[in-house]
């Protein structure tokens, strides 16, 4: 290329100067030189297509070649870190093949299913599933005696034991958790429930589907489904009130009677508990309604909405399973009722037990969110590791001096506060419970966030109960027994 | 019986499968060699050269040959090996017939000339064996016209003395289409003669280079320049009315570089690429189709069945095939609208492999530093501005249909020129190389 160059410079004519114009051939050269440049550029562009954007643009559901490959190839196995089947396919004597989820409803959300469509990690992992790495000649011979080669095997972040734990600890009730290690962002447990068994999708597919249906099995309540985020959301509220008080948020005090009255608005605390003076961390730790829609009153509305931006309200969430984004509504310009409302997480304000989960883990981590991931690595038929991924950093939500205020702020909650439940000697936990309303006359949905052991954080977890009442007494022992299980390994 | 015919019937199957998998990636190995040699040549004296084309040529022969056997092994259809050998006859016709009437043409720019048509022919054979032949049949007529055209060339000292005439014909013919052409895609593209359908605008680009390079060439005095700029405005303005964006772009950046060239004036440029994008905000503006053109870029998934249907699918394709390819017959290029057309590139990247297609890519690429490098040696104005501005009109439409078919600018709907299925598009194209190798006699 570099000798073309020379070559169109030696040319006579570049150097000579007609009537102090410059030559068209130089002109001709630099207009060469901006084609060539774009046509590198467009190069490394398809190069950087490749090798970095292929694999999540291929697989879509809009993809129909990959479906193709499924002639060639058996589908791959999904397995647990420890080498735990969650999904095979079976291969029967006459070629015809079963795909097997061995722990039936355990994992029917977060693994999914391949018959009906795609959900979960089927759908996620649909191409490493479909892509075979046997060796090439094993591949060559196997395609000249017209068998099919064996895919890939997706090892998953997930945890069967803490996942189990989980979804025992749920029992009949509905509702979802979430369970993640904040310092790398892989996601141990999501549990929705009620779930379904994707062994006989197939077979329910129309009970399932039907209007009739209320239960909304098929729904991935950890990352779709939408609840007010009761006052797990005072972690949101506390975290304005320090960065607009940086100075003097420990001089706060709000006397509590049970009922906090503002012109015809009254807001209760749970049961009509009187809380009594309240400092910031009192209020914190025993949830007092009536603290927090006073501390939000003095609260600028316009930063508040930024902070909300900041912590992915109304935002995508760095996650490739399908969610539902958090809402939050209030604007600028809102009446009193909605302002004392969002204050104690009511109102218009929404959240996912996912988002929740990466509140608490970005708070557990120094205010820096980790990307969840649930894929750690690939490995062919054979074992031999193909491709792994690593943890990678989403941005900072907060800063680490904030993250440790809350930090301290949430062990007074567990310490004295209303998520004693997750009170023990082998961690030191840090979290908030919630007990949000959703419709009048019903009981409430109980939250928990948090994570463990406070001073090293190695889980962070979200929790919500539907209709489970208080957070501290339907939430949090559910975390406990997930905290229990993993720190006594 | 039946069962161990049935056996054996899967056997070949499977053997087939098998042997496409692997010509995959000699299919690359032979493209990357020619492509190699296209740019070794420049470095080398003239006998070696000579053995250089003799060796690409072979090249050619040998690729043509592995890809054809894979398409009749895939299709058993007798009749794609005798268009086999057809293609065989007319390539050799046409590089011999080439070599003997005019023995200072480029033989690299023929071999290329016949690389990018055996590429085409292989792609449009495996998407639609009608097309083909037709293609065929359109490139055996066009390359009669390709013979004869150096000869014009050389002895008409005229053609630099009526661009006027090449202005007047070229609006009137841009204006036609736009008053009744047929639309298609949005865009007012054809004219329908006697059941031909013909785009008259693949032709009004070689008079409109002529026209530039006839003005441009006389003067580059201020009054001169205003006049031609105005007139070649006038092309580009009927060109974004019939909707034919592509076209519109192609031709303003053509008039831009040869501006250029022959005023060698920054202020000038300056001035076109201000204009420019006014003109592209302004069309942005008010043309609904531009909008969703440039969203359909910005954000195909978002769309994806309906606007970012088209562009999704190429991905998909480019992605699903990687660097080397699935093997012909192994992908889903019909899956993308268009594709023997604007996103054939696509269809060879699917196929063939991204490695592959990026040869393509470079031997483009090649042939417009062919054009340049001629330019740069021809001593009459009127011949070097029309060289540079044919390479550019080349080398510019290869960009817009690349650049949009792997996302990298918003897709304007322009063909791959000889590899793409159109019989405008090839005879122009047939022309735009005639008219270069005679320029090169007057060195
Ligand atoms: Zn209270």
């Amino acid at each position: 290329m570099r000798k073309l160059w020379e070559k169109l410079k030696k040319e006579d004519h570049f150097s000579q100067p007609s009537g102090g114009r410059r030559h068209p051939n130089e002109s001709m050269l630099r207009l060469t030189y901006v084609v060539v440049a774009v046509f590198v550029g467009m190069i490394l562009y398809e190069g950087w297509f490749l090798a970095v954007r292929r694999e999540d643009t291929i697989n879509n559901s809009y993809n129909a070649r990959l479906d193709s490959f499924a002639e060639r190839v058996v589908r791959g196995r999904i397995v647990s870190g420890d080498g735990t089947v969650l999904a095979e396919t079976v291969v029967g004597e006459d070629g015809s093949e079963i795909r097997r989820y061995p722990f039936g409803p355990l994992f029917s959300h977060v693994v999914g299913y391949s018959s009906m469509g795609r959900t979960g990690l089927e759908d996620l992992a649909h191409f490493y599933l479909l892509s075979s790495h046997v060796n090439l000649i094993e591949h060559t011979l196997r395609e000249l005696m017209g068998e099919k080669n064996m895919g890939d095997t997706v090892v998953t972040t997930l945890d069967p034991v803490l996942q189990q734990t989980a979804y025992d600890a749920l029992g009949d009730r509905r509702g979802a958790v979430v369970v993640l290690e904040p310092d790398t962002g892989r996601v141990l447990v999501m549990v929705s429930k009620p779930g379904f068994d994707p062994n006989t999708v197939a077979g329910e597919w129309d009970s399932l589907v039907s209007a009739d249906n209320t239960s909304g099995q098929l729904l991935n309540r950890a990352a779709q489904g939408l609840y007010p985020p009761g006052s797990t959301f005072k972690t949101v509220m506390l975290l304005e009130y320090i960065r607009e008080h940086p100075e003097d948020y420990g001089d706060f005090r709000f006397d509590c009677d049970g009922c906090y009255e503002d012109g015809e608005y009254a807001i209760r605390c749970y049961h009509g508990n009187a809380h009594g003076t309240q400092t910031l961390e009192e209020a914190f730790a025993n949830s007092c309604n009536g603290a927090f829609a006073y501390l939000g009153k003095q609260l600028d509305a316009g930063k508040l909405a930024a902070t909300a931006k900041e912590l992915l309200f109304n935002s995508d969430i760095p996650i490739s399973l399908p969610y539902s984004r958090s809402a939050y509504m209030m604007g600028e310009d809102a009446d009193l009722w909605e302002r004392l409302q969002t204050s104690i997480g009511q109102g218009r304000t929404q959240i996912s037990p996912l988002h929740n989960a990466l509140l608490a883990a970005a708070i557990a981590n120094g205010g820096t969110l980790m990307k969840p991931y649930f894929i750690d690595h690939i490995e062919n038929a054979g074992g031999d590791r193909i491709r792994g991924f690593l943890p990678s950093a989403y941005g900072s939500l907060m800063t680490a001096e904030e993250a440790a205020v809350l930090t301290g702020m949430m062990e007074k909650v567990v310490a004295g506060g209303t998520a004693s439940a997750v009170k023990s000697d082998l961690y030191t936990a840090a979290a908030k419970t919630g007990s949000a309303e959703f419709e009048a006359g019903r009981e409430t949905h109980a939250w928990m966030i948090g994570f463990a052991p406070a001073e090293n954080p190695r889980l962070a977890v979200s929790v919500i109960v539907e209709e489970g009442g208080s957070g501290g007494s339907a939430a949090a022992p559910i975390a406990r027994k997930i905290f229990d299980a993993y720190f006594s390994r | 019986m039946v069962s161990l015919t049935e056996f054996n019937q899967n056997m070949i199957q499977n053997i087939l499968h098998v042997y496409v998998s692997w010509t995959r990636y000699v299919l690359f190995l032979v493209m990357a060699f020619y492509t190699y040699l296209n740019f070794r040549y420049f470095s080398v004296d003239e006998s070696r050269q000579k053995r250089i084309c003799a060796r690409q040529i072979w090249l050619m022969l040998f690729l043509h040959l592995i890809s054809y056997s894979v398409l009749y092994l895939n299709t058993l259809d007798p009749a794609v090996a005798v268009f086999y050998c057809l293609q065989v006859v007319f390539f050799l016709c046409f590089i011999l017939v080439y070599r003997a009437f005019y023995p200072r043409a480029s033989r690299l720019l023929v071999n290329n000339m016949c690389m990018l048509l055996c590429v085409g022919f292989i792609m449009l054979t495996r998407l639609s064996y009608e097309r083909a032949v037709r293609q065929f049949i359109i490139a055996a007529l066009s390359a009669v016209v390709a013979w004869i055209i150096p000869a014009v060339v050389r002895r008409a000292g005229f053609l630099s003395k009526i661009p006027w005439a090449y202005a007047a014909v070229g609006i009137f013919l841009l204006a036609a289409v736009c008053v009744v052409g047929n639309t298609s895609f949005g865009a007012q593209l054809s004219i329908s003669i006697g059941g031909f359908s013909i785009q008259p605008s693949e032709f009004v680009k070689i008079l409109y280079v002529l026209f530039a390079a006839g003005m441009l060439s006389r003067s580059v005095k201020l009054k001169n320049v205003a006049v031609t700029t105005a007139a070649a405005a006038v092309h580009v303005l009927i060109l974004v009315l019939s909707r034919d964006l592509g076209s519109a772009l192609l031709f303003f950046l053509t008039y831009l570089f040869m501006l250029y060239a022959a005023t060698s004036d920054l202020r000038w440029m300056g001035a076109g690429l201000l204009g420019g994008s006014l003109a592209a905000a302004a069309a942005y503006q008010f043309f609904s189709h531009v909008q969703s053109r440039v969203l359909a870029w910005r954000d195909p998934w978002s769309d994806i069945d309906n606007k970012g249907y088209q562009i999704t699918q190429s991905l998909f394709a480019i992605g699903t095939g990687s660097w080397f390819g699935l093997g012909l017959y192994e992908g889903m290029p019909r899956r993308i609208p268009v594709v023997e057309k604007d996103f054939i590139f696509a269809a060879i990247s699917e196929e063939m492999g991204a490695l592959f297609a990026l040869c393509v890519l470079l031997i483009c690429l090649g042939c417009f530093l062919q054009f340049v490098l001629l330019a740069g040696r021809l001593e009459n104005m009127f011949c070097k501005l029309t060289a540079f501005g044919l390479g550019t009109m080349y080398i510019v439409q290869v960009f817009l249909t690349v650049g949009g078919v792997i996302k990298f600018i918003p897709s304007t709907g322009v063909t791959l020129p000889l590899v793409s299925y159109g019989g405008s598009s090839l005879l122009s194209t047939f022309i735009l190389f005639g008219v270069i190798q005679g320029l090169y006699s007057m060195i």
